[in-house]
């Protein structure tokens, strides 16, 4: 079954005018890389929207000390190539062996993956953190004060009040932030990750056709556009209550 | 400590004078992007603001390639793809420079993140300006430049701002394609010296210091084209 699907991709992939016999060889390669880009994208993100939850209500709330320190942290992850982070902690990290031995995380520092993954983490959740931060700034102080009024304390009037209104008006840049996201973790492959780019530079490597570069092109602008249709369709759903009845 | 500064002087002990001409190379290539991708960006602009369907499903189709692909996919095919495009359309064979294709590959990305700025702006700016202008008896040139062009880079700049800081930090990725920039002068200041942490953290903080100069520059253009304009609030 697989192998007579695999055939007929083939056959199409033939017809279209691409090489089917550089596919064969190196398609699976690819197609691993594309589950490690999803991998990649899909920690950083959702473990970057966590860490940015707290960072961006901070930058609200936080006293002059806490928010300095989330500001720099914020500057520092936005105001500098992601690439150049990359090789900060990826190579860097190399540099504090004994300490990260010391502490039982060597293991992870010396995997190119996760150090990728941590990066991509760290600098997604800057991004994120001030989406929060302007929507929470976005949601009308009256809420605040009805919900204390109401005896909701601090955290719960954040939870139940301020936060659901803040993310619903941060779902479009959010959005656009994970799609920002899948692109850039195309700089994995700098640091030998075999992600969609990776795996596309080591066929290329290896075939010289330039063939490949092409198809890396293809997978990235579907599942860009992909992401991004299905993003907006959900943001339309879950943020309908806002918008004025139509007529 | 003091002897990690030492690897930052000038001359040749130090890596000071390679990372300087690093920072050149890095503002030069965003310097020189910026006429090719706001020439782009606007032509786009005006392909989607057209009447005609082909026209705008061009500017589309342009915006969508150009902001989907991974910026450091477009440089490696602007570095590796147009040599073999050149030589199969004219069979000449032409090493193209890295600079050349750093500032070919960041000028199509610039062009399709400032074509949405620029089409905002130029939507933003009423159609009765220009027929009042016209009214008044000015050339359509005069009218563009004296009365359409600065409202409509007021409304564009905090936008291609933004746009201009994102490029700013792309060049990085020109490093890839052997392109000396900073972050390539650093690479092999840490080849030589094995201290990536610090030389990459410096990096940073060399990267970081001309965002905040650019933003910096941006404000001061914002006030500028503000003149004269009235918001409401502040």
């Amino acid at each position: 079954m697989e192998a007579a699907l695999g055939h007929a991709i083939l056959t199409v992939w033939g017809a279209l005018g691409f090489d089917a016999e550089l596919m064969a060889r190196y398609g699976p390669r690819v197609v691993d890389g594309l589950w490690t880009t999803l991998g990649l994208v899909a920690v950083s993100c959702s473990v970057g929207f966590l860490l940015a939850l707290p960072l961006g209500v901070a930058l609200v709330e936080g006293g002059r000390v806490t928010r300095a320190l989330c500001l720099s942290f914020s500057t520092f992850f936005r105001g500098t190539p992601l690439l150049a982070q990359v090789f900060l902690v990826y190579y860097g990290a190399g540099q504090f062996r004994d300490a990260l031995d010391a502490v039982g995380l060597w293991g992870v520092f010396r995997d190119a993956w996760w150090c990728v993954a941590i990066t991509f983490t760290l600098n997604t959740a800057a991004y994120q953190a001030e989406i929060i931060r302007g929507g929470v700034r976005s949601v009308a102080r009256g809420q605040g004060e009805a919900a204390a009024a109401l005896g909701l304390r601090r955290g719960q009037t954040y939870l139940t009040v301020i936060l659901p209104q803040a993310l619903a008006q941060g779902l479009r840049p959010l959005g656009n932030e994970l799609v920002l996201m899948i692109k850039a973790s195309s700089i994995a492959s700098v640091v030998t990750v075999y992600d969609v780019l990776g795996a596309t530079k080591y066929a290329f490597s290896r075939s010289y056709d330039f063939e490949v570069y092409l198809w890396a092109a293809l997978i990235y602008l579907v599942l860009v556009e992909t992401v991004r249709r299905v993003w907006n369709l959900l943001e339309r759903r879950a943020t309908r209550h806002l918008r004025p009845r139509e007529a | 400590m003091t002897d990690l500064f030492g690897l930052l002087s000038f001359g040749s002990e130090g890596w000071g004078d390679d990372l300087a001409r690093g920072v050149v190379v890095t503002i030069t290539l965003a310097v020189a992007t910026l006429p090719l991708g706001l020439a782009l960006g606007l032509g786009v602009a005006l392909l989607k603001n057209a009447k005609g369907r082909v026209a705008r499903a061009l500017g589309e189709l342009y915006t969508t390639v150009f902001r989907g692909l991974p910026e450091l996919l477009t440089i490696l095919i602007v570095a590796f793809g147009a040599p073999r495009l050149i030589a199969s359309l004219t069979g000449a064979t032409v090493e193209i420079n890295s600079f050349v294709a750093g500032v070919v590959a960041l000028g199509l990305v610039f062009g399709a993140f400032s074509s949405e700025v620029l089409l905002a702006a130029i939507r933003a700016v009423p159609k009765g300006q220009s027929e009042s202008a016209a009214a008044l008896g000015l050339s359509r040139r005069l009218a563009f430049r004296l009365v359409v062009f600065p409202q409509l880079w007021r409304v564009a700049l905090p936008g291609l701002s933004n746009t201009w800081l994102v490029l700013l930090k792309d060049t990085s990725l020109v490093s890839v394609i052997a392109l000396a920039d900073l972050t390539r002068q650093t690479n092999l200041a840490v080849n030589a010296t094995k201290q990536p942490f610090f030389f990459y953290l410096v990096a940073c903080l060399i990267y970081l210091a001309l965002s905040g100069l650019s933003t910096a520059i941006a404000r001061r253009l914002e006030a500028r084209a503000d003149r004269g304009f009235a918001a409401a609030g502040r």
